[in-house]
């Protein structure tokens, strides 16, 4: 089954990833792509309390997730890619063994050197051009939250006001 | 509220939920002030965390309440848990294990409120069928 929905929220798993959009698209797994999570055993338990025992949790690497992806997308359960930031889902975008259509931009969140775009996304300059080379590979890059708020396109989240 | 009640507790969650509760205890009990509200809204997860850590600090206590169990909430609590030695975290907040929490004895050993705030919480969940 092909995967639901490449996410990037730089919360990783919490309540809109678990509940919000697990429970609407019936998620059987997540696949959750960071590196530093990836080499830490506590890190991995910490975000494996965080879903019910019905949804696995699969760490990876961004290198290991574009060589393994089709595996992933051929699981007879739902499923989403889950990376903490546009650099990581631009890696996967790039070199992933399947294409990878569409991308949500589920929550980038305050800091001091990021422009407020959207009220739950934040960028910065380099992470806008992250974000312009995927669309130029042609992924549809879109922000949501959660499922029942609108989907915003590109200009959007490049265009520069805050909506 | 009344301001002579020190805080012995951090209330944390999504959205309103934690200033809600918060009032929601102060309007029955008069005692909201023994519980601070933190409000993960528009917050990554390192400033959670951070904003957890400077209300521990702040207001000396050892006990946050949460609301998701798998919430960036209580995650960001778990990651002070990590090396805070003698931290109690309370998943699924509700109104009942606070306001039980409020009414403990100051001299109550804090555990002890812990426990009891939970137990009274639990049994406050009944299904009502007609």
């Amino acid at each position: 089954m092909p995967i639901a929905l490449y996410r990037v929220d730089d919360r990783l798993i919490h309540g809109q990833v678990v509940v919000g959009w697990g429970q609407p698209l019936d998620l059987g797994f997540i696949v959750l792509v960071d590196d530093a999570v990836t080499e830490s055993d506590w890190e991995q338990e910490l975000y494996r309390l965080g879903v019910p025992p019905n949804m696995d949790v699969y760490f990876t690497s961004a290198a290991d997730a574009a060589r393994e992806i089709a595996k992933y997308a051929s699981d007879s359960r739902m499923g989403m890619v889950l990376t903490g930031t546009v650099e990581t889902m631009l890696e996967l975008t790039r070199n992933s063994a399947i294409p990878i259509s569409a991308v949500n931009i589920g929550g980038i969140h305050h800091r001091d050197d990021r422009t407020q775009k959207l009220r739950y996304v934040f960028l910065n300059e380099a992470e806008e051009r992250c974000i312009r080379e995927m669309a130029e590979i042609g992924v549809d890059v879109t922000a949501q939250d959660v499922p029942s708020a609108p989907s915003h396109p590109l200009k959007d989240l490049l265009g520069g006001d805050a909506g | 509220m009344d301001s002579g009640i020190a805080p012995r507790a951090i209330v944390a969650g999504h959205g309103a939920l934690p200033d809600g509760l918060v009032s929601a205890v102060d309007q029955i009990t008069g005692r909201g002030n023994a519980l601070i509200p933190f409000s993960n809204t528009g917050l990554g997860r390192e400033e959670i965390e951070s904003g957890l850590r400077d209300l521990l600090a702040l207001h000396g206590v050892k006990v946050v309440f949460t609301d998701l169990p798998g919430g960036s909430a209580t995650l960001a609590a778990r990651r002070v848990l990590h090396d805070t030695p003698g931290l109690m975290i309370v998943t699924g907040v509700s109104l009942a294990a606070l306001m039980d929490f409020v009414f403990c004895a100051p001299d109550m050993p804090i555990e002890q409120a812990v426990a009891r705030a939970v137990d009274r919480a639990r049994s406050a969940i009944v299904s009502l069928v007609v």
